[in-house]
């Protein structure tokens, strides 16, 4: 979507009588205009961009008379975390709770992908593959790698599965629960067609669907195999976009998960239609007490780990969703500006091809100014990857540090033991969701049966 | 002590599945290269992820998955397979000397797989450079978002034949029920009948190439096109 108006023209020709409608705002109109021009749907990168309740509407209590904090930088807060404990032989050790999300290589260019990986591994956390396939560039650069299994297949082969720390199935993503993947032919350059195994230059559209197993008691199966040809070494992970986290949840472990990915409708993608990031699937915040609750009734809380992912911004949204119930978060877009997207240094560029730094998510173009989602050698040319590594790395240290300056104004020792009880919620809606108390009050709508 | 020309027999009926497939894995640094299984009984993820030049025979019906991204063993199944038979096969050959379930060789990358019998439904689905030859028929669905790689059918071949097709080759004998969006018939040039010829012997298939018709992309859905709308 470029419905920036580069030349500030928003307002600037008002005057007191033009009436703007509420419901055909500028952007519906520019968008009706545009689909009337082009005949193709909108399809864009980025998460959702509407207002949705989120980590905002939450607040934490802080400590009191009845709460002992801890002193800032001295007591201990730990941060590590411990995944795939319930079956695989080598379970996953991060130092931080916030992972990088899976991100293709396609999406992102060769040098983009060994940032993420040096800067996760600095960071002591691990980073994901994505539709396209596993690179020499972030298996290299990556301590630990998660390798996922789409139902593309693109690029999946067994020497990778063996070299992977943990694997991923992937059944949906919050941006398009139940839509396949997109790479558009402007970025299928000769490695990406080769990765693929598909020519160059056409539109590709992944398959939403997984060419071997349907439901759940096939994906058990198909899990059963996976570890077999891993010698039940690695971690397994299933990732789900947020539509009906609680039974999805219980499937999943049925399924024989050892984590749980659960990924919110404003999590990030490279390219889906606007028309389903913006209305399917449920907002983060309204999905990690169902994922949650139903890791309880199965007591595998804790044993099951839940990773959550969808518009996580900073340390107080990683917070928040640890208090929630969560082990872990994980990062796509926000991963993307720390390496230097969107970078306000551009914005001449961002200008040339009709959007501006801040607003830019045309990732499917591959004209990324930036040089990160793109395969254009010369754009992807301009991006360091060591620089990108350490700035990803300041941004996962600062949001670490962050989450334990919370942990600690709210007594814990462990960010893990951060809990609902430690929150409010500033508006009906996100207590309803969160199931926290609507602030100054004692009320979690939804929770009283026969009552609101 | 084993020497590489003794057959190993492994009877899952005694031994874990766990224990047989780790066994196959370690071959890769040596011990027994010809290997059979008996009282398979519909076991799940057989034999999957070898890594070595082996001789696998297995005596009896298989479960899901088996002999799953194969890499340079020949793996025979003297009886039926389950679903997703061969997926993501790199190299080597399967073959299957009675009907294979659905989804056989999804999204296979290399090597042979050979199906006496029939094939169900999606054979070939989203594959990427394996050869599959079924001396049957197949199901519907077949070859739906196929690659590449070649697939030879000596029956008939069921709807819906080649949806979404890319750059696979598909050979089918027999009558075909209904093509998928962008699949069409094609000419049968010279390269073809090499193609097929060849892998009509390798199989040991009693077929001849001027029988075959041959199919694959009409290359119409490549790039999108609301005209098209219908059809994706
Ligand atoms: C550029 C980009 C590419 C992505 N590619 C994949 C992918 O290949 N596979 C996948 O499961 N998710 C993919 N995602 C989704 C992320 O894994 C993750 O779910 C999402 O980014 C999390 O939300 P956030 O971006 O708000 O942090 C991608 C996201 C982005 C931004």
């Amino acid at each position: 979507m470029t419905d920036f108006d580069p030349t500030g023209n928003n307002g600037t020709n008002w005057h007191p009588g033009l009436k703007e409608s509420y419901i055909f705002d500028r952007n519906t109109i520019h968008e009706i205009r545009r689909a009337a021009s082009q005949g193709i749907y909108d399809i864009r990168g980025f998460g959702a961009k509407r207002k949705l309740p989120h980590f905002d509407d939450l607040l934490f209590l802080g400590a009191s008379m009845s709460r002992y904090p801890l002193e800032g930088y001295r007591e201990k807060c730990s941060t590590d975390v411990v995944l795939g404990t319930r079956f695989a032989k080598k379970p996953i050790h991060l130092k931080i709770p916030i992972t990088i999300a899976g991100m293709s290589f396609g999406a992102l260019s060769g040098p983009a992908k060994e940032a993420l990986g040096r800067g996760a591994t600095m960071a002591g956390t691990s980073t994901t593959t994505g539709d396209g396939g596993m690179t020499e560039e972030e298996r290299g650069h990556s301590e630990i790698l998660v390798y996922q299994l789409l139902p593309s297949r693109y690029g999946m082969n067994p020497d990778d599965l063996r070299r992977a720390d943990a694997i991923e199935v992937v059944v949906g993503q919050g941006a398009k629960p139940g839509g396949g993947g997109m790479l558009l032919g402007q970025k299928i350059s000769d490695r990406v067609a080769e990765m693929r195994n598909l020519p160059k230059g056409i539109d590709q559209r992944s398959a939403c669907r997984h060419p071997d197993w349907t439901g759940p008691d096939d994906l058990e199966i198909k899990i059963q195999e996976l570890r077999e040809i891993t010698d039940w070494e690695k971690p397994i992970y299933i990732k789900i976009g947020a539509s009906r986290p609680y039974y999805d949840t219980q499937l999943a472990v049925k399924s024989g998960a050892d984590v749980i990915v659960l990924d919110g409708m404003q999590g990030g993608t490279a390219a889906t239609q606007d028309v389903f990031i913006e209305h399917v699937g449920l907002p983060t915040l309204a999905c990690i007490r169902q994922a949650v609750t139903a890791l309880q009734e199965m007591g595998m809380h804790r044993e099951v780990q839940l990773i959550v992912s969808g518009g996580i911004r900073n340390g107080a949204d990683a917070a928040k969703a640890l208090a929630l119930g969560a082990d872990a978060v994980s990062v796509g877009v926000a991963a993307m500006i720390a390496l230097g997207d969107n970078d306000p240094a551009y914005a001449d560029e961002y200008a040339k091809i009709g959007s501006a730094a801040g607003f830019y998510d045309d990732w499917h173009e591959g004209k990324d100014p930036t040089g990160i989602s793109t395969q254009d050698p010369e754009l992807a040319a301009r991006f360091d990857p060591e620089q990108g590594g350490r700035r990803l790395n300041n941004y996962l240290k600062t949001m670490t540090l962050e989450v334990q300056t919370l942990a600690r104004a709210a007594g814990k020792s462990n960010i893990h033991n951060l809990e609902p009880e430690d929150l409010v919620a500033l508006t009906i809606e996100s207590a309803a969701m969160a199931q926290v108390p609507l602030a100054g009050t004692d009320w979690i709508p939804g929770s009283t049966p026969g009552g609101f | 002590m084993t020497t590489a020309t003794d057959i190993e027999v492994v009877d899952l009926a005694v031994t874990p599945l766990r224990e047989l497939n780790q066994r196959l894995h370690d071959a890769k640094n040596g011990g027994p290269k010809s290997w059979k299984i008996v009282n398979p009984n519909g076991a799940h993820a057989l034999a999957v992820g070898i890594d070595a030049d082996l001789d696998v025979l297995i005596e009896g019906h298989t479960g899901y998955y088996t002999a799953g991204m194969n890499k340079h063993a020949n793996v025979t199944i003297d009886g039926n397979a389950g679903v997703g038979v061969g997926e993501n096969i790199m190299s080597g050959t399967i073959r299957i000397t009675g009907n294979a379930s659905q989804a056989c060789a999804a999204t296979g990358r290399g090597g042979l797989v050979v199906v006496e019998g029939d094939a169900a439904a999606r054979c070939g689905i989203s594959m990427k450079g394996v050869e599959i030859v079924v001396k049957g028929d197949i199901g519907h669905m077949s070859a739906f978002m196929a690659q590449s790689g070649t697939l030879v059918v000596c029956g008939d071949a069921g709807d819906a034949l080649g949806d979404s097709i890319y750059e696979t080759h598909i050979y089918v004998r027999g009558s075909v029920k209904g093509l998928g969006a962008d699949c069409i018939e094609k000419e049968l040039k010279d390269f073809h009948r090499a193609e097929l010829g060849r892998l009509l012997e390798v199989a040991g298939a009693d077929a001849k190439v001027d029988e075959f018709k041959r199919y694959g992309s009409a290359r119409t859905l490549y790039n999108f096109n609301i005209d098209n709308a219908g059809a994706y």
